[in-house]
């Protein structure tokens, strides 16, 4: 069912969705799909690749879902959602045409603007990769006339090779200069790639990691070991970015439901620096 | 110039650091070996006679499944190691390793190390725990594959 909205001017409040047409859907897995999504009023500020917004599915709820493109480019917006639960379920159901609404952007970025002269690593797991393209794509557009040329790595963990998100966007990324090392759980004969865990592969990663950064993003548990397994290898804690998932409800630090130690991570992440402080706090349970 | 089994094993990460004559001792039992991709080095159940350490290319570990055919379970790439089945009784490999990518490695002589490390207990000290780190290594990697880290979580 096509939802008739009028837009017209309101009020913007951080509670209150704005509505966004849905202008296109890609199946990015068999249970994943990118939505492409145009205001169909007033806009939301744009968003960083990193933030997130809620998105509403109208009648069903609102679930938080990062943006998986870079909007300051002047790309529509687009989120990349896995159907595991009512809303993200009926957002997948969503059809072109039809309104969901939209909340945001909320919390912290990458920060990919100060790692223009730096190599970086990205490590994503699963879904984790949506949060990172817009980041990848933005330093895929460094400057070349920086010499020498800041390196890319980025190195991407699945459960099989059929659910590997971007796949063809993320092979283009080795054609654009990048170290491209995939890996899978599990594959039939015929995958000529890797099968293990992302951290198996982080001694093949062509980078100096005494001096580079790196921006983690997928499973907590993995987050956990890719960055522990970092810094044995040399990388410096403080140049360690992670994005943290909790139960992000309102979006704007009120409710306190995505509590973790002292921070509110719809507010002050999702996006962290790791270091002593958040090791010792990852891993705690949520409320 | 040609690099000798010396250079070629002392360079590796399972080897890095022993001192010479150690080096030595593991070279005397080493060849090295290329395979192509398709080749396979060993097949689940035969007798384990060989460790491979891995230059260059990519070993895939596969177990075959009745009405699954065959999975992979975890491959193998450069500057690491595969088969340690030589290590232990019965000698047999307990997977099938299948070359993926143009493979240069190190074979070592699985009878010959253990015999080596045998007679010299310091050498076979040394040897087991890299051994044992490497399967640590191994080990922890599974625990993180076994909790399905990509599957579905609690949703909304």
């Amino acid at each position: 069912m096509v939802l008739a909205v009028e837009a017209g001017p309101r009020t913007r409040h951080p509670l209150t969705p704005l509505l966004y047409r849905l202008a296109g859907k890609r199946r990015e897995t068999e249970d994943t799909v990118t939505l492409t999504l145009e205001p169909a009023g007033e806009p939301i500020p744009l968003a960083r690749p990193g933030q997130f917004n809620m998105l509403t599915a109208l009648g069903v709820g609102e679930v938080a879902i990062s943006i998986s493109n870079d909007p300051a480019v002047g790309e529509p917006l687009e989120h990349t959602v896995r159907a595991v639960g009512a809303v993200s379920r009926a957002l997948c159901q969503t059809a072109p045409g039809q309104v969901v609404g939209v909340r945001g952007p909320f919390g912290t970025a990458w920060g990919v603007r100060e790692l223009l002269h730096s190599d970086v690593l990205v490590v994503a797991g699963g879904i984790g990769l949506a949060p990172l393209r817009g980041a990848v794509r933005a330093l895929l557009e460094r400057s070349p006339a920086h010499r020498p040329r800041p390196q890319l790595a980025v190195v991407v963990g699945a459960r099989t090779p059929e659910q590997l998100l971007f796949e063809e966007e993320v092979l283009n990324w080795q054609h654009s200069g990048a170290h491209v090392l995939l890996t899978v759980d599990t594959a039939r004969p015929g995958w000529a790639g890797p099968v293990g865990v992302v951290t198996d592969l982080l001694g093949q990663v062509p980078l100096d990691l005494t001096r580079s950064s790196a921006l983690v993003c997928g499973p907590e548990i993995m987050i956990r070991f890719t960055a522990r397994a970092l810094v044995r290898q040399g990388m410096r804690p403080e140049a360690i970015r992670i994005s943290l998932e909790r139960n992000m409800q309102c979006g704007v630090g009120l409710c306190g439901h995505c509590q973790l130690g002292p921070w509110l991570i719809c507010r002050d992440g999702p996006v962290f620096t790791y270091g002593e402080r958040v090791e010792s706090i990852l891993g705690v349970r949520e409320r | 110039m040609a690099e000798t089994i010396v250079e070629l094993i002392g360079g590796h990460p399972l080897l890095e650091g022993l001192s010479p004559t150690d080096v030595e001792q593991v070279a005397g039992c080493s060849r090295n070996v290329v395979a192509e991709p398709g080749d396979i080095l060993f097949l689940e159940g035969d007798p384990a006679t060989t460790l491979y350490l891995i230059r260059r290319g990519r070993v895939s570990l596969e177990v075959h499944a009745p009405g699954r055919g065959p999975l992979v379970i975890e491959t193998v790439g450069p500057r690491s190691v595969v088969g340690w089945s030589w290590l232990f009784p019965p000698y047999r490999w307990n997977f099938t390793g299948r070359v993926t990518s143009p493979l240069g490695a190190v074979a070592v002589d699985g009878n010959c190390l253990r015999a080596k490390a045998e007679a010299d207990h310091e050498l076979g000290f040394l040897l087991m725990r890299r051994f044992a780190s490497l399967m640590l290594e191994r080990l922890q990697a599974t625990e993180l594959r076994v909790l399905d880290l990509y599957g579905d979580g609690p949703g909304r």
